[in-house]
């Protein structure tokens, strides 16, 4: 079918969602949604399915009023409100395609409110301009976390023996490993934005409106002084980076989320250079593991076609996986668009030059089913949308990516790292193992395997 | 933030109730917008029409606006179809910069002509969203425009987000549906017929009142619109009486009918053995010349309540005593919930609902016991704070309050979109009553935190 002007079932969503969960990375911040009720409680309806945890944002609640006469005035009432009542470290704006499109100016309407006194002393308001018309959720974190940077970090002068590492779009298990990870090799970090201990708390029988996770101010304020900073996604991370060196010098390297062996090295040496630390024997350990595995499951591995969907960050180091593993990645669509992402996938589909690719309008649901439709494959991988095509098409699924609504583990169990790497090995050796089982002739059903 | 000593929101004092002896007489404030700046749970015009067309199953729904309102919507209610299931596809205009800067009625137009062409639905739905509504798209021109070119119907539904409330949605979606209705033909309808409205078929609930009313003896012409089709939708006005559920959304197609086609309505709920039975014998006592009708009926609500009464005996052994709070989205689903809990021996300490009216908040606080707390577009802080104050087992909502129950270490029921098993019917208190049982008497609380924790 071909198609002018229309998205079928995509592969990708809006910006404020991503500013949201991006913000929910800060410690006692509130997320603020500015714009319709809708928006807000859709993305909260979303984010509470993926993590299972209670999701705390508010709204601008605009109304016919709003939209013909700005919604300056909803936005001071509400940081009125929220300070009021629900008394935040920090709230976090951010825009909508209606506020947008009506023209606020959230730099400005955030100056007024800080002249008016309605910012409480030590408390701080932030924002980002997130219009849903442009990029993806993807495009919405990257613009929160730079906000972040942009907007909290201070250079004092005095340069602070630590590194920033600017989390890509990741789960709270995965920012969680990779402060072990930094911990194990004794690199003093800042990590932000950082869900963990806010979207996988444990259950203390109330209702912990910020948990205790959430990278705090202070270390934000502080991420002016540090000697480097280390982008983790070309996408996600990096302009937020890149902001941090404009506004504090802080120098920056741009590596990949670290899924799989080849990126994780990329990370773990980044690391090591940024922080002037040596590998320590643990981190060898791990990576060993790694590739133990690697090399004694490498048969089933061999030669398996699979078709993949989702964000840059995770594609570009899984397809890489994929590859070093000795599987062929034969169809990638991602909604995102980026020129960026489409440089570095093309760099590593020059191993696949059979593949298929294609990102931004028209990279949709329906464009990968059609491709596997002509060229099937033996394995599909991607957020819980796949279902319907890996049901409809009998292919083993592995649930990876945003949003995960239908199984658990995602928040629990890192994939970054070369921990993370036999999580992921895990994961499809058991769907791909578990077809052979079901598929094999009664003579042929093995036991050992 | 210390949840158990919160205060009120300013300004939501008079969106709370406790009923007191001698307390004062308030009227519970409603319909309004939530206030800027709260962390409310309702949602938006846009999603009010949503929901509501959402089941028609033969027909597109193309979201006409910026991706994210199609891909938050996307299959995310589990209205079940017998048939064709075009509805659990997420179609979008996905508008960019370029499109908000020079309108998006072209790319509209080429998105319906293509869609229609893939799939030869039986009509369109076209949702406007916020930004539709600024950069004056005429979305109505578009429609007619394909309508008249593809030869099926192509209904514009004006549901601009911040043009109002859910409520407001509902009333877009209505609008739509009445555009339908009147354009097919009536042949073959009898004299005892009826429409079925307000119910969506989550898990299948239509196919289940479906049954019993034909059972009866009464023609179904149309459910509204869950396992919905164009072709029953169009010649809906053949029936003789509209069985309304769901007060919130489908009244306003129920008053429309009436006023356009005569054809009064009944409201009616189908949750509970109380409620189930009466809109029973609510509409064959309006057939009055077929006495069959309410003798089938007698016959349907001693068969089933004989059937599912003993077990239910044990559920309420147990559970009587316990506490429920509830927080849904239309107050009618209230006055039910509450009735369904006294049925299997549970009290109800917190009542509310995202759209309620004057009216059912008046009858809401008849219906409650003394220190119930009612509660109007609530937010996750109020709610917690009254779970707990109140000590309650139980709450029943959706799926923004479901992790703060687990939270706190209470059982949960869906009693919203994300229901995977039928609530409706006499099976269906059954099955209500088996999963409240099966959450309130779950082992994993005694692990909970305010049970004691690490011992």
């Amino acid at each position: 079918m071909e198609r002018e002007g229309l998205t079928i079932n995509p592969a990708k969503t809006c910006q404020p969602i991503g500013a949201m969960y991006a913000a929910l990375g800060i410690h006692g911040c509130l997320p603020h949604s500015h714009g319709s009720q809708g928006c807000c409680s859709y993305h909260r309806s979303t984010l509470t399915r993926h993590y299972k945890e209670p999701v705390m944002a508010a709204t601008s609640s605009f109304t016919e009023g709003a939209s013909v006469f700005g919604g300056q005035a909803n936005l001071l009432q509400s940081v009125e409100t929220i300070f009021s009542v629900y008394d935040p470290e920090v709230i976090a704006v951010h825009s909508t395609c209606l506020s947008e499109t009506i023209g606020d100016d959230l730099q400005q309407i955030t100056k007024k409110a800080s002249d008016d006194g309605k910012i409480p002393e030590g408390k701080y308001v932030i924002y980002a301009s997130t219009p849903s018309f442009v990029g993806s959720h993807v495009t919405g974190y990257a613009n929160m976390v730079t906000g972040m940077a942009e907007q909290f970090a201070v250079s004092t002068g005095e340069k602070k023996d630590q590194v920033n590492i600017v989390a890509g779009w990741m789960e709270p298990s995965d920012m969680r490993e990779i402060k072990d990870i930094a911990k194990v090799m004794g690199a003093k970090i800042v990590l932000f934005p950082d869900t963990s201990d806010v979207l996988d708390a444990p259950q203390t029988g109330k209702h912990e409106f910020y948990p205790k996770g959430g990278v705090t101010i202070d270390a934000l304020r502080s991420t002016g002084d540090s000697k480097a900073t280390v982008a983790l996604g070309c996408m996600s991370a990096e302009p937020a980076a890149i902001a941090l060196e404009k506004k504090c010098k802080v120098p920056f390297e741009t590596v990949e989320i670290p899924i799989g062996l080849s990126a994780t090295d990329r990370f773990i040496m980044a690391l090591s250079k940024a922080a002037g630390v040596s590998v320590p024997a643990e981190i060898t350990a791990d990576r060993g593991r790694l590739v133990d595995v690697m090399a004694d499951m490498e048969q089933y591995f061999h030669g398996k076609k699979v078709a993949l969907f989702g964000d840059p960050d995770q594609l570009i180091p899984l397809v890489e996986f994929l590859l070093d593993l000795g599987m062929k990645p034969m169809h990638i669509v991602s909604g995102t668009p980026g020129l960026r992402f489409d440089k570095r996938m093309k760099e590593i589909l020059e191993r696949a030059p059979y593949a298929n690719f294609k990102l931004g309008m028209g990279a949709d649901m329906f464009l990968l089913h059609q491709w596997i439709k002509n060229e099937p494959v033996d394995l599909l991988i991607g957020n819980t949308y796949g279902k319907y095509i890996a049901r409809d098409e009998d292919i083993p699924f592995v649930r990876f990516g945003f949003p995960i609504l239908d199984r658990i583990g995602h928040s629990y169990f890192a994939s970054v790292g070369y921990k993370g790497g036999l999580r992921i090995l895990e994961k499809i050796l058991g769907v791909l193992q578990d077809r052979q089982d079901r598929d094999a002739l009664e003579e042929k059903f093995e036991l050992v395997m | 933030m210390d949840t158990q000593k919160i205060t009120l929101l300013e300004g939501r004092e008079h969106q709370v109730y406790e009923k007191k002896q001698g307390g004062p007489e308030v009227d519970i404030a409603c319909d309004k917008t939530s206030l800027s700046g709260s962390v409310s749970q309702r949602a938006c015009v846009f999603c009010g029409s949503r929901v509501v067309l959402y089941p028609v199953a033969d027909a597109i729904h193309i979201v006409h606006g910026p991706i994210g309102c199609a891909a938050y919507t996307w299959d995310i209610r589990g209205a079940v179809s017998s048939g064709p299931e075009l509805h659990r596809l997420s179609f979008s205009t996905d508008l960019q910069e370029m499109d908000v800067i020079y309108g998006g009625e072209k790319k509209l137009y080429r998105s319906l002509v293509e869609l229609i062409d893939q799939y030869q639905p039986n009509a369109a739905f076209i949702y406007s969203t916020c930004i539709i509504g600024l950069i004056g798209d005429d979305i109505d021109a578009v429609c007619k425009k394909v309508a008249k070119e593809k030869g099926i119907p192509v209904m514009p539904v004006h549901s601009e987000g911040f043009k109002g409330t859910k409520k407001d949605g509902y009333k877009a979606a209505c609008n739509a549906l009445m555009k339908l209705i009147g354009t097919g033909s009536t042949e073959g309808i009898s004299k005892y017929s009826i429409n079925i409205l307000g119910e969506f078929n989550l898990a299948g609930e239509a196919w289940i009142i479906r049954e019993y009313y034909e059972k009866m003896g009464i023609q179904v012409v149309a459910t509204m619109t869950g396992d919905g089709r164009i072709d029953d939708i169009r010649r809906s006005h053949g029936a003789s009486l509209n069985v309304v559920q769901c007060s919130g959304s489908m009244t306003t197609l129920a008053k429309d009918m009436e006023a356009k086609y005569g054809i009064p309505f009944i409201r009616v709920s189908y949750f509970g053995f109380e409620d189930m039975s009466k809109s029973l014998y609510d509409v064959a006592q309006l057939f009055p010349d077929r006495p069959e009708i309410m003798e089938k009926a007698k016959e349907i609500v001693r068969d089933e309540i004989r059937k599912y009464y003993p077990e239910m005996q044990k559920f309420k052994a147990a559970l009587t005593g316990k506490k429920a709070a509830i927080y849904v989205g239309g107050a009618f689903k209230t006055f039910s919930l509450i009735k369904a809990l006294r049925t299997i021996g549970m009290s109800v300490v917190l009542a509310g609902s995202q759209t309620g009216n004057q009216d059912d908040y008046r009858r809401l606080k008849e219906m409650c016991d003394e220190g119930t707390v009612i509660v109007d577009d609530s937010n996750p802080v109020e709610l917690s704070k009254f779970v707990l104050e109140k000590e309650a087992d139980l709450l029943i909502g959706g799926v923004k309050e479901r992790p703060i129950a687990f939270k706190l270490g209470v059982g949960f029921c869906d009693h919203n979109h994300e229901r995977k098993i039928p609530l409706a019917g006499f099976i269906g208190m059954y099955y209500f009553a088996k999963e409240v049982y099966e959450s309130v008497m779950s082992p994993v609380w005694q692990f909970a935190p305010r049970k004691g924790g690490l011992k």
